[in-house]
């Protein structure tokens, strides 16, 4: 469980850095090498160098030499994780809330019950 | 009819659920601050989770300390805090003090829409670093489903990497 907290703490620190998401959301739509990126960006090639290495240390991203290009893509499958657990408790509170939804349900057909018994 | 559930990770320190009720305010904020009421859906059987004990002292001021049970752990798992408001019908703010100092603040707002009612529940942290480590270790799903999930995760092909 540790192991799995560590890998999480580090995708979540990766992606708190402005300039990782954009890098993130860039290579969404294309694939792109550091010289690319670094010039999206408006960076020295030493600055998006340490950007793409925490993501790739995060897992969020692969990196592949070819030839002198390092080409640069998303790993979705560890984004996908983060969505899990986003997910997991939406699905802990949906399951709350739809029994919570009967309780109250219950509440006010008992409320309308009663006041028709007042009435008469 | 089952209204959706959202969670959105609203900031950097806040996680926000939100969820449609067909009543009015009032009935909502009752069945969340009656103890009686409360037990009857905080603990979704869907997740094998049951209460040991539930107390609350629904005042400005007043405590609360939940006890649950799960399968997956001998020791029952307490939750506690304080109430720091208590509006009715339209905002409840508590403390989650089993997270000592990284515990958020959970701030909900029971808000009428005619007929029926806006709830919207905030999490607030005190700092990213608290929010990363909550989700990281599954606790702000109320009590510890890290463990099922420690199962899922070491079923994948890739744990451990």
């Amino acid at each position: 469980m540790v192991q799995y907290s560590a890998a999480l703490d580090t995708s979540f620190a990766a992606l708190a850095d402005a300039t990782r998401r954009g890098v993130l959301e860039q290579l969404g739509r294309a694939d792109a090498s550091i010289t690319d990126l670094a010039e999206r960006f408006d960076m020295t090639l030493t600055g998006m160098k340490k950007h793409v290495g925490i993501l790739e240390q995060a897992g969020l991203v692969t990196t592949e030499k070819i030839g002198r290009v390092r080409t640069c893509r998303l790993d979705a499958r560890a984004l996908e994780k983060e969505a899990a657990w986003i997910e997991k408790h939406r699905q802990l509170w949906a399951a709350r809330f739809d029994d919570l939804d009967k309780l109250v349900e219950e509440l006010k057909q008992k409320e309308k019950a009663d006041g028709r018994r007042k009435r008469t | 009819m089952k209204r959706n559930t959202t969670v959105e990770r609203k900031s950097e320190r806040e996680l926000v659920v939100m969820r449609l009720f067909n009543a009015p305010a009032r009935i909502v904020f009752k069945a969340w601050t009656t103890p009686e009421l409360l037990m009857r859906w905080w603990a979704p059987k869907s997740f094998g989770v049951t209460f040991v004990s539930c107390q609350a002292d629904y005042r400005t001021g007043g405590t609360y300390r939940f006890e649950m049970g799960h399968p997956a752990s001998e020791q029952p798992m307490a939750f506690f805090g304080k109430f720091l408001e208590v509006t009715p019908p339209s905002r409840l703010v508590w403390t989650n003090e089993e997270g000592g100092e990284n515990g958020s603040v959970t701030t909900v707002t029971f808000e009428d829409r005619g007929d029926e009612t806006l709830v919207v529940m905030s999490d607030l942290y005190p700092s990213k670093e608290a929010l990363d480590a909550a989700i990281a270790s599954g606790s702000t799903s109320g009590f510890d489903e890290s463990f099922k999930q420690l199962d899922e995760f070491l079923a994948t092909p890739d744990a451990g990497r």
